[in-house]
């Protein structure tokens, strides 16, 4: 085998080696995300933060989502859902929740607590967050 | 000796190769975690080893979209800490200190994802100024309480360039970026952001694997 030839071959060993090692290709995302993190940061810090505003700004997502056949995250629902309670709207709340769970069996535990929560009030304590 | 164009070529390729992945870490072990098959994850709140007390509610608003886009089902935060809140637990530390059996319980969540946030905030020089956060994080099955995945990484605003990254974490990361761009009013909270997408994303090597809802779950993996 002549030098020459050699080296190709090594050469598109190389090429293929480098392409193929480091190369991911990427798919797009599973959820439609918007401002969601950053809205559950301003929840979590409770400082200025108005859940009437962020209902507002969810539900606009929400419609956003429809719109372009698009799925919402993980918790989305849910999140929503504490903000209506918070707000005074159980009903609302509840209708979330087992939305969260339609759309994400696997939160089916962890709502039905909830939910279990909202339909027992006597015991539940009012929300701290409650305004 | 003249050599033929293609060798040159393969020359570049392989110390493109050789920089771009040399300083790999030993490949993680994964036994456990393919074992286990987690669906969903519970994310406690963060421990908090920085003198900012946003680091706990920044890295954890943060953490829910790159284990969810890795195919997680994760539960609620906000939720998971008025649940906390409602039971007495005030701090990320007491929080982490909950027996897994009883998290289990009460969550139903199949793994639980354990972060520490080693540095987060601004440090000013002289001239310049930088932007850091460090997060570590495990993974450990609620069921039997085994550690499944752990793994470490930073954010700076130090960084030349943001670094081509393919695949989720790149798009993550483009993603975070141009909030930081938006909204430039919190910049621990933006490296935040790309400093968990680098820890918790999958597809990324020694990452966390795929989770149910990704179309690469299950698959071998493709290092």
């Amino acid at each position: 085998m002549s030098t020459a030839h050699w080296l190709r071959r090594v050469a598109l060993t190389g090429c293929i080696a480098a392409l193929s090692g480091c190369a991911t290709k990427g798919p797009g995302p599973l959820y439609m995300w918007e401002t969601f993190p950053r809205q559950q940061y301003d929840a979590l810090l409770r400082e200025g933060y108005s859940p009437e505003a962020q209902i507002r700004l969810l539900e606009a997502h929400a419609e956003k989502a429809r719109g372009a056949n698009a799925a919402l995250p993980p918790g989305f629902r849910a999140h929503l859902g504490m903000l209506y309670l918070d707000t005074g709207n159980p009903d609302r709340a509840r209708e979330l929740w087992k939305a969260e769970k339609t759309a994400f069996p696997e939160s089916a535990g962890y709502m039905e607590l909830l939910l279990s929560k909202l339909d027992a009030p006597a015991k539940t304590a009012k929300s701290e967050r409650a305004p | 000796m003249k050599l033929p164009r293609i060798a040159i070529l393969a020359a570049v390729a392989v110390i493109a190769l050789l920089a771009g992945c040399a300083t790999k870490a030993p490949a993680y072990d994964y036994t456990a975690f393919q074992r286990a098959k987690p669906a969903t994850l519970l994310v406690m709140p963060p421990v908090n080893e920085s003198p900012d007390v946003k680091a706990t509610p920044g890295v954890w608003a943060h953490a829910t979209r790159p284990l969810a886009e890795a195919g997680y089902y994760v539960l609620p935060i906000t939720l998971v800490d008025e649940t906390f809140r409602q039971n007495g637990v005030h701090s990320a530390n007491e929080a982490q200190d909950i027996p897994y059996t009883k998290l289990r319980n009460y969550f139903g969540a199949d793994a639980a994802v354990y972060i520490r946030v080693k540095k987060y905030g601004t440090s000013y020089q002289l001239v310049t100024s930088e932007t850091r956060v460090e997060v570590e994080a495990r993974i450990v099955d609620l069921r039997s309480g085994a550690l499944l995945w752990d793994g470490k990484a930073v954010a700076t605003s130090a960084e030349q360039s943001q670094q081509q990254q393919g695949g989720l974490v790149g798009l993550l990361v483009a993603a975070v970026v141009k909030q930081v761009i938006g909204t430039a009013t919190d910049a621990a909270f933006s490296y935040a952001g790309i400093a968990n997408a680098r820890l918790l994303a999958s597809g990324r090597y020694n990452g966390v694997l795929p989770g149910p809802h990704s179309p690469a779950y299950g698959k071998p993996l493709g290092q």
